[in-house]
């Protein structure tokens, strides 16, 4: 019993990673339909600048309390804001000329910026594994008897939490705000909310960029839980985090995290309790599952076939 | 849509019949009225301006990661080293190239902005008459290459040689998944599980059994074809991309089952000694018995690459001559048609589970072909040859290519995967960077960018060549009369 709270406590962790990143992915796919293989490689530029951020500032487990989660949340919009940019800068260069083409074509752009950023990374950072040492050691013990006891590390509270206010202001975003209801309103139909007045160039580039930016958090969060990062995290995390995406229910904002949190529990208790080699295995099976007997995913709308 | 006769999709650029969920979305994108349209003769000021942002953007994205690199320092933890040359190089390159943009090519085009987006719209010329003369052109070319080379330059006919049998292994590749995705439309992104099955069934049965390449060549075929079956039964329900991720979830799971059971295939250390294959009987060895010594010929190491690229290029130019073939029967035409429209397809009778099956087993056979005929090449095959980027890269020749195209493929194929062989010894670049520039280290970003760079530039390939090849002539509405170009 206490193995396997134990497990629920790190799944959550991992799940809420994936749910964070899925955001962007399931966000992107409702607006223009396309899947964004950049995406996982933005998380990565987002994990890197991180790192670079807390080595500038100097950030140390020898810090006061306080100062760190000054620091973490200082970092954390740095992280945002370029990683933001980045993401803008992809939208705009590689997507929005082939909008309007067929459907393939950004596809091949998106992998083609995913190598091109990959390599980038490698190229300007270096190849080798880059290490961050670690911040908070601290942890609490829950319950237990005395052979284990189950434990939360201040690390899994800050993830977990930083997820769920997170989720929490993106889902007021999108239900109270303008920008929330100019994405929606393109969700729906794209040419009916330019008619009305929606600018949909607009609110396509505010789509990537808040997607962008919350795969940074959850590019800061794998830095801060692993401690290592190189320039290849990107492409597994990004196919988990699509995978949460569909497994929600792709273009279901809470089907991302639902499919984000169903995927880090997965993992975790077939680690915990079959086989580590096989866990992505046992992850993607299950997407294959899912898809067979659920095609549009678990919070998703089942497609209407127009003709 | 029906008043704008520009959107109106003609029958030669309607959107992908497995997509066809998308078209009204995609065509509501299209159809966006006009925006504010920014004057293109802008003052001085303005294209300074905007220069200074591009520049400003630049700064932003290179300067964190390129200006400040991570490095182990003297306690070998990380530190922060800052190099801003490059920094400076990337933001004055940005800023001048976007000033010079400015002022000479986009104010020639008053409306450059909205004629890109129609573009993909509105029929580009396809390069039909191309084909005419480039296919004989390549295929002289490419049965000849060996003789010229051996002649022509001996020193480097290994070398050539080697990368001529990397690309036509990369045709072929892209021949066998242009049956799926540009024949059928249906979008594979695990193509790759295919190729990896292929070349471990043929390294697995040879080394076990001892059996010959040429018996394990059609077995490592069938058992491709029928993974391709045994993926497609459950999966083939699903539509467009859906489809596309659990062929990737498919390939991913190949490669890790492929890493992980180790009793069988021997995991990350993979399967070395695998043997050569022999002409027909007779290995290339030196002693009596060989294939030098039965024809009476000099023993050369050459004869052996020389076999195997003229193997790569049957095994290749049969795959493109069945497709061509079976494009015109009556699979390849419900091929055609469940491209176009699925429920229409369904509706006139077409067995469309059936129907994707057989793209899908015919296009892993071929994969399976080629995926043997590499772990006989390189004669050592590990579950690292097999990642998705493997995947990605044949697609991308597909699609690059123009899906559906059989001479786009051929063409692409050359480009990308030559360009990248040329980029790993380009002594012009050393000169040009001095001589610690090491062109190897920027040739998958030179990959990455140059895929992105021909795909806005040619959305819908090198050479789009997707004519329906039936056409009802009489009757034709107005809107459509670009296909009887055809």
């Amino acid at each position: 019993m206490e193995y396997f709270t134990q497990q629920l406590i790190n799944g959550l962790t991992l799940g809420s990673i994936y749910g964070l990143i899925a955001i962007g992915y399931t966000m992107v796919y409702g607006i223009i339909g396309m899947i964004n293989f950049a995406h996982g490689d933005i998380f990565m530029v987002g994990a890197f600048i991180a790192l670079i951020a807390l080595l500038l500032i100097g950030a140390s487990a020898a810090m006061p309390i306080v100062t760190l989660i000054a620091v973490l949340l200082l970092v954390i919009v740095i992280a945002m804001v370029l990683t933001a940019i980045w993401g803008w800068t992809i939208e705009r260069i590689a997507y929005r000329p082939l909008r309007t083409s067929f459907r393939l074509a950004p596809l091949i752009t998106a992998i083609g910026m995913s190598i091109t950023l990959q390599n980038f990374v490698q190229l300007v950072q270096g190849a080798q594994v880059k290490a961050l040492p670690s911040l908070t050691r601290g942890a609490y013990g829950l319950f237990g008897s005395d052979r284990f006891t189950v434990r939360i590390s201040n690390i899994q509270i800050i993830i977990m939490a930083l997820t769920a206010v997170l989720t929490i202001a993106f889902a007021v975003l999108i239900s109270r705000t303008s920008i929330g209801r100019s994405q929606r309103a393109c969700e729906q139909d794209v040419k009916m909310a330019a008619l009305l007045g929606v600018n949909v160039d607009r609110t396509i580039s505010l789509t990537f960029v808040i997607g962008a930016a919350l795969a940074a958090v959850g590019g800061v969060m794998y830095l801060l839980y692993y401690g290592v990062i190189d320039f290849y995290i990107g492409f597994n995390v990004g196919i988990k985090a699509f995978t949460a995406a569909v497994l929600g229910g792709i273009g279901s904002l809470p089907g991302a995290v639902l499919g984000g949190i169903l995927l880090g529990l997965i993992e975790t208790y077939w680690s915990a309790y079959f086989s580590v080699e096989y866990k992505d295995v046992a992850a993607f099976s299950i997407l294959i599952v899912t898809l067979i007997f659920l095609p549009s995913g678990l919070l998703g709308r089942p497609e209407v076939e127009k003709v | 849509m029906a008043e704008d006769p520009k959107l109106q999709p003609t029958v030669e650029f309607r959107p992908e019949g497995a997509e066809r969920q998308d078209e009204d979305r995609r065509e509501g994108l299209a159809g966006e009225p006009p925006r504010k349209t920014e004057p293109r003769s802008r003052s001085a000021g303005a294209i300074l301006k905007d220069s200074v942002i591009t520049a400003l953007i630049a700064l932003a994205l290179s300067g964190p990661l390129v200006g400040l690199v991570m490095a182990p320092g003297p306690s070998k933890a990380l530190e922060i080293q800052q190099r801003w040359a490059p920094v400076v190089l990337i933001v004055a390159l940005v800023f001048v190239g976007r000033l010079l943009l400015n002022l000479f090519v986009w104010r020639k085009q008053p409306q450059g902005r909205s004629q890109h987006r129609t573009a993909a719209v509105s029929p580009r010329p396809s390069l039909p008459a191309i084909g005419t003369f480039a296919t004989p052109l390549l295929l002289v070319l490419s049965i000849g290459l060996p003789i010229l080379v051996i002649y022509g330059a001996p020193d480097q006919s290994r070398y050539v040689l080697g990368v001529g049998t990397l690309i036509l292994t990369y045709v072929m590749l892209g021949w066998g998944l242009n049956v799926v995705v540009g024949l059928a439309g249906l979008l594979d992104l695990g193509y790759v599980a295919f190729y990896a099955i292929g070349a471990y069934s043929y390294a697995l049965i040879s080394t076990q059994l001892g059996w010959s390449f040429w018996i394990c060549l059609p077995l490592a075929g069938l058992l491709a074809a029928a993974f391709g079956v045994i993926l497609g039964f459950p999966v083939l329900r699903l539509r467009g991309d859906y489809l596309a991720i659990v062929t990737l979830a498919f390939g991913e799971i190949i490669r890790l089952v492929l890493l992980n059971w180790t009793e069988l295939t021997n995991g990350p250390a993979g399967i070395n000694q695998i043997p050569r294959p022999s002409f027909f009987g007779l290995p290339f060895t030196a002693g009596p018995g060989g294939f030098a010594a039965t024809f009476g010929l000099p023993y050369s190491t050459n004869h052996r690459i020389v076999f195997l690229y003229y193997l790569i290029l049957a095994l290749a130019l049969i795959t493109s001559f069945i497709t061509v073939r079976i494009r015109n029967m009556p699979i390849g035409r419900a091929w055609e048609a469940l491209r176009y429209d699925e429920i229409a397809s369904r509706s006139l009778g077409i067995n469309t589970t059936n129907v994707k099956l057989t793209a899908f087993a015919i296009g892993a056979m071929f994969g399976g072909f080629a995926g043997s005929f590499f772990a006989t090449r390189q004669g050592f095959i590990s579950p690292e040859s097999f990642n998705f980027m493997e995947s990605a890269t044949v697609l991308a020749i597909v699609v690059l290519g123009g899906a559906g195209s059989q001479l786009g493929v051929a063409v692409a194929a050359v480009v990308m995967i030559g360009g990248l062989e040329a980029l790993r010894n380009l002594s012009v670049l050393k000169a040009l960077f001095g001589d610690n520039f090491d062109p190897t280290q920027y040739r998958l970003l030179a990959f990455g960018l140059v895929m992105v760079a021909i795909m806005v530039w040619r959305p819908r390939g090198l050479i789009a060549d997707r004519r329906p090849s039936v056409l009802l002539r009489d009757r034709k509405p107005a809107g459509t009369s670009g296909m009887g170009a055809a």
